[in-house]
């Protein structure tokens, strides 16, 4: 187990430096620097600007320095300044992270429970006109562009019945619920289609195997078969793509945040893009990989928990 | 010169699909499949076929012909598309217009062509009902383009990996777990951002962030494959490396390359739409049309015919193709491709 877990980790390490390695590609090797500093200051801006733009943020620098220094920096999170503002990245970071995660986590935590209680229940009804609706729903909600989801959902909510404000975000704990409500409504509702079908066809699959036949034979009821058997033994699927969505919960949602006014990561990104702020999007899609390799690695390793025919070696 | 190579595409891919469909016809395997599916999606396949229908008409332009201002030289120039055609220069107004309206939203001036505007006009008066047509086109090529980006790349890699295991196969999973580790909304604008905008960059990058699903899928596959019987044995006759994986693996793949292409598709129009939305997407797509909704709504009295045309477009697009996704996957294999965690 252990020696699984260090070479697991080797790995996960490896992936890293090859994520590290394609984003110098991308940013240092194939981009054009004075592309970037055109789009940074400005297109019509006199060269000795963008001259100065590109010497002030190293893009100037012969390749193998450039590649050291990147490597050195991101692995030792010296995230340096924007591109953009010249702001310290690592401040921003910390100061996105709360408001990120004060609307993420809610949003998961009612999210996951309701996608798996209704996908139980349609299929506890399976093969039924319960389970046709049921998947049919789910195709509808999920055939929805999370655009729409955001626009139906401020307009509707926020400007015609004024149940929530349409956007903005204040952390002082008695008025959060109030900003953060509906963007996690959006954010529960957006998800929930595609999460219902996903373990509706584990939870089916599941039902037809010897050990349901056996506990009904048993004099087992459907609903304790469901909740019991079933489910536990869907873990894996489940956890599997539960693990993948927890990075996500630290990067924030991109289209949510910046709709919303929400200060976190996700709202920073889109900053980031809108002004060519390539040193901030470079770190959030590092923080992105690294979030994910280690949930990856935890994965595994729930796996036997839940699981204890899994072992790993 | 772009809309002679567009033309030449159309072509291309009618010929394609006269070609595909004489095959599926000759194979009693794949007939059974098509018939099966026709069975269970009629609706959703009319649907998709429409869709279809419309952005070929799109692609197909060439100069000249009628339906241009008699001094108008630009227009008269300029090659137009059957969509073009059937809504003419003169077919415009100044601003808003809400749906069969008479006069203009704002200010009440009358219109040009009162009464005809099925979806009404947008700020700059061009008709929303030729927008969203046109938008079809997009959509069709964010999906299409990608898919034929996406599908040689992984079934090369793929292949490679899963048949001749060893060095190759640690290279191509290296690779692939590495492009997999980033979030692939930040990969796709990390890529978007470096290559610059544009339809083109934008089918590579999203190519670029959707391969390895497929691409992990076709090497499990042909791991599989490369032990069974059959192939042994015409490895056993001295049959070449090439032609086994041409001959025996690759058309045992071949439900697989139909199954992602489907599943594949709406998740990249509805990708577009975020994209879109974030400034970095294409011109005239159906996200385009959403995204300046949100000016829209905030007006007073409220433009809607923009944003509900253009989301009704794309909704009805993505459904046909989900609940046809279902079912591709249902007929041709209901075990090895379930959705991705």
């Amino acid at each position: 187990m252990l020696a699984y877990v260090i070479r697991r980790g080797l790995y996960g390490v490896v992936t890293i430096l090859g994520v590290l390695g394609l984003l110098y590609v991308l940013f240092f090797l194939y981009a054009d620097p004075l592309d970037m500093a055109q789009r940074a200051v400005g297109e019509k801006a006199p060269p000795e600007v963008l001259q100065q733009w590109i010497e002030n943020h190293g893009y100037d620098r012969p390749a193998h320095v450039q590649l050291v220094d990147h490597y050195v920096r991101m692995l030792t999170f010296d995230f340096g300044r924007s591109d953009a503002d010249d702001a310290p990245i690592a401040r921003r970071l910390r100061e996105g992270a709360i408001p990120s995660l004060s609307f993420t986590l809610p949003t998961f935590a009612l999210g996951l429970p309701l996608a798996i209680g209704l996908s139980l229940f349609v299929a506890y009804f399976r093969e039924t006109y319960i389970d046709r609706a049921g998947v049919v729903m789910a195709v509808l909600a999920m055939s929805v562009s999370v655009l729409l989801y955001i626009i139906g959902g401020q307009f509707l909510l926020g400007k015609l019945l004024h149940w929530f404000p349409i956007s903005g975000f204040d952390a002082s704990p008695d008025v959060i619920l109030r900003f953060i409500a509906l963007p996690v409504l959006i954010g529960v509702v957006g998800g929930v289609g595609s999460d219902v079908r996903f373990y509706r066809t584990v939870f089916v699959e599941e039902t037809n195997r010897d050990y349901v036949r056996t506990a009904r034979a048993k004099g087992c009821g459907d609903g304790r078969i469901m909740a019991r058997h079933v489910l536990r033994n869907a873990m894996i699927p489940i956890l599997t793509r539960v693990v993948v969505a927890i990075p996500f919960l630290f990067t924030g949602s991109l289209l949510v945040e910046s709709f919303f006014g929400i200060p976190g990561l996700g709202a920073m990104t889109v900053e980031a893009i809108q002004g060519n702020d390539f040193s901030t999007l470079r770190v959030m899609v590092y923080i992105g990989a690294l979030a994910f390799v280690g949930f990856q690695i935890l994965t595994d390793i729930s796996y036997t928990l839940v699981d204890p025919r899994v072992r790993l070696g | 010169m772009g809309y002679v190579v567009s033309n030449v595409a159309v072509a291309v891919l009618v010929a394609g699909a006269f070609w595909v469909a004489r095959s599926v016809r000759r194979s009693d395997l794949w007939r059974g499949a098509a018939v099966d599916l026709w069975r269970r999606r009629p609706v959703a396949i009319v649907v998709v076929g429409i869709y279809v229908a419309i952005g070929l008409l799109d692609s197909v332009s060439w100069v000249g012909g009628g339906g241009t201002a008699a001094g108008d030289l630009v227009a008269q120039h300029k090659p137009r598309s059957v969509i073009d055609r059937l809504f003419p220069e003169s077919f415009k107004e100044r601003s808003y217009s809400a749906p069969f309206a008479t006069a203009e939203f704002y200010g009440g001036q009358p219109l040009g062509n009162p009464g005809r505007h099925v979806f009404g006009t947008d700020i700059l008066g061009r008709d929303v009902l030729r927008l969203v047509l046109k938008g079809t086109r997009i959509a069709l090529l964010i999906g299409g383009l990608t898919s034929l980006i996406v599908i040689p790349l992984a079934l090369f890699f793929g292949i490679c990996a899963g048949y001749f295991g060893g060095r190759i196969d640690d290279a191509v999973f290296f690779v692939m777990s590495t492009l997999a580790s980033i979030p692939s909304l930040l990969l796709l604008i990390a890529l978007i951002m470096a290559m610059g905008q544009g339809p083109v960059q934008v089918c590579i990058a999203m190519g670029v962030t959707s391969w390895v699903g497929f691409c992990r899928v076709v090497r499990g596959e042909t791991f599989k494959l490369r032990e069974l019987d059959y192939i042994q044995a015409a490895r056993a006759l001295g049959v070449s490396e090439a032609r086994i994986i041409l001959r025996h693996v690759l058309p045992n793949l071949m439900h697989l390359v139909v199954i992602t292409f489907v599943l594949l598709f709406s998740g990249l129009v509805l990708s577009e739409a975020i994209l879109a939305w974030l400034g970095i997407g294409i011109d005239g797509s159906w996200g385009q049309m959403i995204d300046q909704a949100r000016d829209e709504l905030a007006r007073d009295p409220i433009v809607w015919w923009n944003l509900s045309a253009a989301s009704a477009a794309l909704f009805g697009l993505i459904l046909a193709v989900n609940l046809l996704g279902d079912a591709v996957r249902d007929v041709l294999d209901p075990r090895t491709l379930r959705e991705e965690p």
